[in-house]
């Protein structure tokens, strides 16, 4: 039962009053991508065993959606933040690698 | 090593001089220089494989390499439900196959895999699911899968204990397949393991691989704890960490890992003789031979490997396996686990060909891959061993490119 | 024999005897008993029988860790099975039976299987009852599983009822003993906010059994001192019978209250089940004592000593006139002085360490006790009680040098430290050789959201097994008398021979023996879970509490590793079994799960409507009058609906405004058609497909204003496509300006359907409802009977229709005024059975029937709803791959029989030959199907190959036990092909 900081509220909430939504900062590839692309964006996930990107949405308290940076291994929370990014904070980011010296960082 | 065979009499004749004449059941060797087939998982899948790479297709020179124990990963972990009467046609194939080869396992492997065609129930609770489980039944029948519809009061009569005029969701019918059932699932992987060892195959637990040698787009062999091995192809069937080893390898895969609960009640007298899920309110139920309660539901929605789940969902479940067998409520939960099993986009299996040549993968059964085991084995072996095998042509990774995708979520949108 | 003594009994109150049964005898004991101390008291030790071999049992412990009396407890609606003894608080008219014989617990045939122990060892399950292969299923199973379980089944529906409660702490104490009470009061004094929880009714753990003092204080003295303190700090809250019961991430804490399991019927609940988030988790859950493993360690008599330490002080029960005991440790001598101190005797403590000589060894034998040096015990003398037991050289291979009689044995074997809270969530334990235990790793904790650790072993469960050290954990200070190093002992005597290790028992319930373990190792299962799920080896019901370590420590010395390395099995939640009412709280029954009900849901339950789940929702499927079936029922409302005029309660139809200035670029989007053209006022039908191109959900759009759209959405779909709108906002485009909002509940909505539709809304007077002002596809706000309303010309059944919302406050209101209205004009109301029909004659797809989560529009005949003027909509892109162009993809037709039936739901048409899987290939299926009133004949949708280009050819259906059923491709629409009938 995990609890995350929904970076809107500012609260920190339990699982059951957030939606979990897989794999954060896909790009989205639409008409005319290659079919490799195409299947990439909807498909392929790192889904690493570790330090893990992720969408989850306040849904039963703001409604907003919000990225995670959790390790998939301990469930640690690195933080939290708003959806409205291509890519990771570079504070998390470094914040993360502290943490985990071998972690590959972000692509 | 050839095993002694057995039989009631030889464990009576063992039991004159205390059982002291009992061999180990597998050989635990150390790695050879190469082998020409080495499979990476000893769980029911990887040894299934194995073990039909050597019985069909003859090839013996195998290694089974395993992190851990083997069998220890979701073999061990699973409610052992085993089932065929799924709807769409590439998935029915290969779950009948795997049905109907543990309709004779425990002879073919001489090892009690105590298969228990005990049938087995979906209940039908919305309108929505009396259409899917009709539609499923006629699909079946052209399948060569024998299920059928039966109605609330033959329900009933084969589950003494349901409720079936539950005020929320009452029962309107239930899916019905008789020779669905049961299985001790360690017993399936020891029983796989032994044989294997039998033939001639290497099972080397404790050893993990910590990276795969490719040359010129092709592999050669993989690194492990316990030094390198070559190997002329390479079979991936480690549910859970699918992904981890693509990575090793250099591709990802459609996969994402995630965490499965069960748990069982304390051991009661026989309660309920057959197997029922309820998928409209998520849980399935069925009793083991030991008499505890298995029970279950359905998958966390975020990545995770530590094997442990969120709470919310047992008691989720729970509440829908009281509603639907009051009597539940005065049981107590005994103890529940996790697992974790790799979740593909249409959350069907992936049993395929790679981006590199000579490796093969087999992963993606997501929460229903003990059922499959024996059937998952054979196509894999004949994968391995031929480069091509109908069981498995449908269930490539090309599907996800070319949107030939195998949706199963229509007739059951729950785990099982 | 077992007696309650005259004196003492520091738990009960003999001024309030309380009357029982046992297996329907009356029996007695007092307040202040458990079930498990008034049996024993009541000279019962015969309690139980064993798993597989049915062998006699009695009591081994006092606590939660009792492997052997499990009993029946209590009858009918309120007869739980399995319940232990030990913990069951006594009460008066309390019924317990014993569990697992035939025909009674004296008597019982099972134990047969004892005498045939040989035959049974280990897995030998594995090995036999192979053949015939039927013989499985139809003769051993049913025998195996008649044999196995233990309690009988509730007969009845629980008459119970459970509580759930949340609570939020920094400092969960699971614990209330020394060591958990001294924490709390720390962090109590600390200013934290703390919540100990005690699992049994009293107070203070071991400590007042066991002796010394705390800060000078007798342990009860200073534990009621400490728990005053306690009870005066407001951020201080304990409870006692509250088990915590699991660990789980991010220091989520499950702990379950006995409420009134001891007040069974007073109207209090049962249970409690309390989900707290605790900051940090002091687990002081104290240690359990280690059996020893010798021929007969399981004949009722046997029992840990601290358990008889137990019995003696807390309820003044005696185990036995004669005790022996066996030990490996000084602690055991305490029991030794219990006995003697109760006026009971001790004929010989048999010390398997070769010298013996603390403190309390010394106050033994200066009670004239022999002590034994270097001896084990070979045999225990018994069957069904404890005769005496043959004594042995430790170091030997079982020879007897001696025999004592006796009537019980108080062993032990050691302790070991209770850190199941501390291993669910992760935390790590190290092999301590010394102490002969696996203790806590404070380095390697069990860790939280921040990787924090969220949990900390204290006291006995930390490995302290003394007061002193215990005392000065916490800052405290205590007396007591110095211990002796332990010395390992696993099997006992150490070279048991084969006939000896075969009654050496590790698991009792499950009846796992040491001979068992060594099979296992033997037979290759060599990891310690092989070994555990090979042999079930802390598998039964007590979860190994007793046999975990000792099996472990067998196997490690059977493969000649160390312990460590062998490694442990996983401790699972819950610590001891928590009953499913508890996991289930009040969601049972009616309010199982949520209901949503419409404003007009209870109009609808007064004229006796059928209804059908749908999502949370219920809907009317038909509203049969008296007499009426189902069936007919259906047929009156599509007949008179479309001949007089219906009422849908529409009301669950989801209804998503979205409004900004990029509203109309963002529909474009989300629909498959162009929405950003359609005219203020005007309704078009959407589309919707997720990115992977399948049809996830359709609807009538409306264009409300300039900038703002009301989106329908089927009734299941709103909150799903709500949250699909609001993930493509936020998440890819967010620089677009829009908002949405899902108004389902804020509105009531009614289909009003029919010919006579208009004069209906004009009999209720208002707005002009004309076709001239209100023509098909469009939408007018105004008011209608008084009511304010939106007005839309939309129809899901070809016939003149209205869909009307009104704020939902009013929706009831508004639909008995339509009722009143219409009732000259024959107005019925119709369910969703109707609804079915009617969009099925005229061929409008159903989200759910003709889409399964596998079809794209395409698949549908909707191509005229794919604009191809956008460049981009969700699932476009997707839409363009290989199989989604296949031109052999299933299409939808009409399908008719030949005979005029009514084909049967779902089923498939075969095509020439079988794929390579030998299953017969298929060219088509039904998707919906149904009767049609009007055209007096079955009709039906369908998918089928290539099928729109084979109008009119007739297909084989395969319906049940392989029937035949012939049916012709037609168009899907069969009603009012011209649409003349809506367009009025």
């Amino acid at each position: 039962m995990l609890t995350l900081t929904c970076p809107y509220c500012g609260a920190t909430v339990e699982e059951t009053e957030l939606a979990p939504g897989g794999e954060a900062h896909l790009k989205r590839f639409g008409p005319g991508a290659s079919d490799a692309d195409f299947e990439s964006y909807m498909f392929s996930r790192k889904n690493p065993k570790g330090v893990h990107f992720e969408r989850w949405r306040h849904a039963y308290g703001c409604g907003k959606w919000f990225l995670a940076a959790r390790c998939t291994a301990t469930l640690e929370v690195f933080g939290t933040y708003p959806a409205q990014t291509t890519e990771p904070p570079a504070d998390l980011v470094a914040k993360i690698k502290e943490k985990r010296p071998t972690w590959e960082g972000y692509e | 090593m050839a095993n002694r065979r057995y039989s009631i009499f030889a464990v009576a004749r063992e039991a004159l001089r205390y059982h002291a004449g009992w061999e180990r059941a597998w050989a635990s060797p150390a790695p050879k220089k190469r082998y020409d087939v080495v499979v990476v998982g000893a769980g029911g899948h990887g040894l299934a494989t194995a073990y039909y790479l050597g019985k069909v297709h003859g090839i013996t020179n195998v290694a089974v390499i395993e992190k851990g124990w083997l069998g220890g990963g979701n073999t061990g972990r699973n409610t052992t439900i085993i089932r065929s009467n799924y709807l769409q046609d590439p998935s029915a194939a290969i779950y009948e196959k795997a049905r109907s080869l543990y309709e004779d396992l425990s002879q073919d492997l001489n090892y009690n895999v105590m298969f228990s065609p005990r049938g087995l129930l979906m209940l039908a609770q919305s309108e929505h699911e009396i259409r899917g489980y009709k539609r499923t039944v006629y699909a079946n029948a052209l399948q060569g899968i024998e299920t059928r519809w039966i109605t609330p009061a033959e329900v009933k009569d084969l589950v003494p204990i349901i409720n079936i005029d539950g005020p929320r969701y009452p029962v309107l019918g239930a899916l019905y397949q008789e020779r669905g059932g049961t299985a001790r699932h360690d017993a399936v992987a020891w029983g796989y393991a032994r044989a294997c060892s039998n033939m001639g195959m290497d099972i080397i637990q404790q050893c993990e691989v910590t990276g795969v040698r490719t040359e010129a787009g092709k592999v050669v062999g993989v690194e492990t704890t316990k030094g390198a091995i070559d190997c002329g192809k390479l079979a991936i069937v480690v549910a859970g960490h699918s992904s981890v080893l693509a990575e090793m390898s250099g591709f990802r895969l459609p996969i994402e890992s995630m965490a499965l609960q069960a748990w069982v009640s304390e051991p009661i007298k026989p309660t309920i003789d057959v197997v029922v899920m309820a998928n409209l309110v998520h849980g399935y139920m069925s009793q083991s031979d030991k008499g505890e309660l298995v029970m279950g539901g359905g998958t966390d929605g975020f990545n995770n490997y530590t094997q442990r789940g969120s709470w919310h969902h047992i008691e989720e479940t729970t509440r829908a396996l009281v509603e639907t067998f009051p009597i539940v409520s005065r049981l107590k939960m005994l103890r529940q686990w996790g697992g974790i099993v790799d979740m593909t986009g249409d959350r069907s299996p992936i049993l395929s060909k790679t981006p590199v040549e000579g490796i093969f993968v087999n992963c993606g059964w997501g929460t229903g891959g003990f059922k499959a085991i024996p059937g998952s084995g054979f196509a894999m072996a004949e994968l391995v061993a031929k480069g091509h095998s109908p069981l498995a042509a449908e269930f490539g990774l090309h599907r996800f490119r070319e949107g030939q995708f195998i949706d199963e979520s229509v007739a059951a949108g729950v785990a099982h | 024999m077992s007696t309650r003594l005259s004196k003492g009994g520091r738990l009960i109150d003999r001024t309030q005897p309380l009357a029982f049964t046992f297996n329907g005898k009356p029996m007695r004991g007092y307040a202040g008993d458990t079930l498990a101390s008034a049996l024993l008291g009541g000279g019962k030790s015969l309690l139980g029988r064993s798993f597989k071999y049915h062998r006699p049992r009695g009591l081994v412990a006092s606590g939660a860790e009792e492997p052997n009396v499990l009993v029946g407890l209590g009858r009918n609606a309120r007869f739980e099975p399995d319940q232990r003894a030990t913990t069951t608080e006594l009460f008066a008219g309390l019924e317990a039976s014993s569990q697992n014989h035939w025909p009674s617990l004296e008597f019982d045939v099972g134990e047969v299987n004892n005498l045939l122990y040989k035959f049974f060892p280990a897995g030998f399950y594995y090995k036999t009852f192979m053949k015939p292969r039927w013989a499985w299923k139809h003769i051993f199973e049913p025998i195996v599983r008649q044999a196995a379980g233990l309690g009988e089944t509730p007969k009845e529906a629980d008459a119970d009822r459970y509580e759930q409660a949340y609570a939020y702490c920094d400092v969960l104490v699971a614990g209330g003993g020394v060591a958990g009470l001294a924490a709390a009061l720390k962090a109590g004094r600390a200013g934290k906010r703390v919540i100990l929880c005690e699992m049994t009714a009293h107070w203070g753990g071991r400590a007042p059994v066991d002796g010394g003092t705390i800060e000078g204080l007798a342990p009860e003295d200073w534990v009621k001192t400490t728990l005053q303190a306690l009870e005066a700090m407001d951020n201080v809250t304990i409870m006692t019978r509250t088990m915590v019961a699991g660990l789980h991430d991010h220091g989520y804490v499950i702990c379950y209250e006995r409420v009134a399991d001891h007040t069974p019927g007073d109207g209090r609940p049962r249970h409690r089940l309390w989900r707290i988030r605790a900051g940090l988790t002091e687990v002081a859950t104290g240690a359990i004592e280690r059996p020893l493993a010798f021929a007969g360690n399981d004949i009722p008599g046997v029992m840990l000593a601290g358990a008889v330490r137990d019995y003696l002080v807390n309820w003044a029960v005696s185990p036995g006139d004669r005790v022996v005991v066996v030990t490996n440790n000084d602690d055991a001598y305490r029991t030794a002085l219990a006995v003697l101190d109760a006026g009971l005797t001790v004929p010989a403590i048999i010390d398997a360490r070769p010298k013996a000589g603390g403190a309390l060894v010394q106050a033994v034998k200066t009670r004239g006790v022999p002590v034994l040096e270097g001896r084990g015990v070979a045999r225990v003398l018994g069957h069904k009680a404890v005769k005496g037991v043959e004594i042995c050289a430790q170091a030997g291979e079982g020879g007897a040098i001696q025999t004592i009689a006796c009537d019980a044995v108080a062993m032990s074997g050691g302790w070991s430290p209770v850190v199941h809270l501390w291993s669910h969530s992760g935390g790590k334990l190290n092999w301590d050789a010394a102490a002969v235990m696996f203790r806590p790793d404070a380095t390697r904790p069990p860790t939280g959201d921040a990787g924090q650790p969220l949990a900390r072993c204290l006291g006995a469960a930390n490995g302290l097994l003394t007061l002193d050290a215990i005392a000065a954990e916490a800052g405290l200070t205590a007396q007591v008398e110095a211990e002796a190093p332990i010395v390992p002992v696993w099997t006992m005597p150490a070279g048991a021979s084969d006939a000896l290790k075969f009654k050496s028992f590790l698991d009792y319930q499950n009846d796992v023996k040491v001979s068992d373990v060594q099979l296992a190792a033997r037979e290759g299962y060599e990891s310690v879970e092989h070994t555990k799920r090979y042999t079930t080896l802390g598998m039964a019901s007590d979860q190994g509490k007793l046999s975990n370590i000792n099996g472990l420590a067998i196997l490690s010395d059977t493969l000649g590793q160390s312990i460590p390395a062998t490694g442990t099995t996983t401790f699972r939640p819950p610590y001891t079994p928590i009953s499913f009412g508890a996991i289930t709280g009040e969601a049972r029954g009616e309010i199982f799960q949520p209901l949503r009900k419409t404003p007009m849901h209870g109009w609808h339950e007064a004229r006796g409507v059928h209804w059908e789940p749908v999502g949370l929702w219920r809907r009317p499927y038909t509203y049969p009058k008296a007499g009426e079936s189902h069936r007919d029922s259906v047929n009156r409302e599509i007949v008179n609906t479309r001949s007089n005029v219906g009422l849908l309660d529409a009301s669950t139809l989801g209804k998503i405004v979205v409004k900004g200035p990029d509203a109309g670029r963002f529909l474009d989007m989300m629909y498959t058609n162009m929405m950003s053209t359609l005219p203020v006022g005007k309704c078009r039908y959407g589309l919707m497909c997720n990115d992977n191109g399948f049809l996830m959900d359709d609807g009538v759009v409306v264009r409300l204003s300039e900038d703002s759209w009301l989106c329908h959405t089927t009734s299941g779909g709103a909150d799903r496509i709500h949250a699909h709108m609001e993930d493509w906002l936020q998440c890819e485009w967010w620089d677009w300006k829009v908002y949405t909002a899902n108004l389902t509940e804020q509105y009531a909505q009614v289909a009003v359907v029919g010919p006579k539709a208009r004069k209906l809304l004009e009999k209720l007077g208002g707005m002009d409802v004309s076709k001239e002002a209100l023509p098909f596809m469009t939408y007018r706000e105004g008011t209608l009977g008084g009511f304010p309303a939106r007005v839309f010309r939309i129809s899901f059944s070809g016939e003149l229709s209205y869909e009307i919302a009104v704020p939902a406050n009013m929706g009831l209101a508004f639909w008995e005024a339509l009722n009143a209205a219409g009732e000259e004009l024959g107005v019925m109301p119709y369910g969703t059975e109707a609804l079915h029909v009617m969009r099925a004659e005229k061929g409008f797809i159903m989200i759910g029937d003709e889409t399964d989560g596998t079809v794209i529009p395409q698949d549908l005949g909707l191509g005229w709803a794919i604009s191809k003027k956008k460049a981009d909509y969700l699932g476009k892109r997707a839409q363009e791959r290989k199989a989604m162009v296949d031109p052999n993809r299933w299409l939808l037709v009409g399908l008719e029989t030949l005979d005029g039936s009514v084909l049967p739901d779902g089923v498939y048409a075969p095509a020439e030959g079988h794929n390579a899987n030998g299953q017969r290939n298929t060219q088509g299926r039904v998707t919906s199907t149904y009767y049609s009133p009007m055209l007096k004949k079955g009709i039906a949708m369908g998918l089928v190959k290539n099928g729109p280009a084979r109008m009119g050819e007739v297909i084989d259906f395969i319906g049940d036990k392989g029937a035949v059923i012939k049916a012709r491709i037609v168009d899907p629409v069969f009603y009012d092909k011209e649409g003349a009938k809506a367009d009025v």
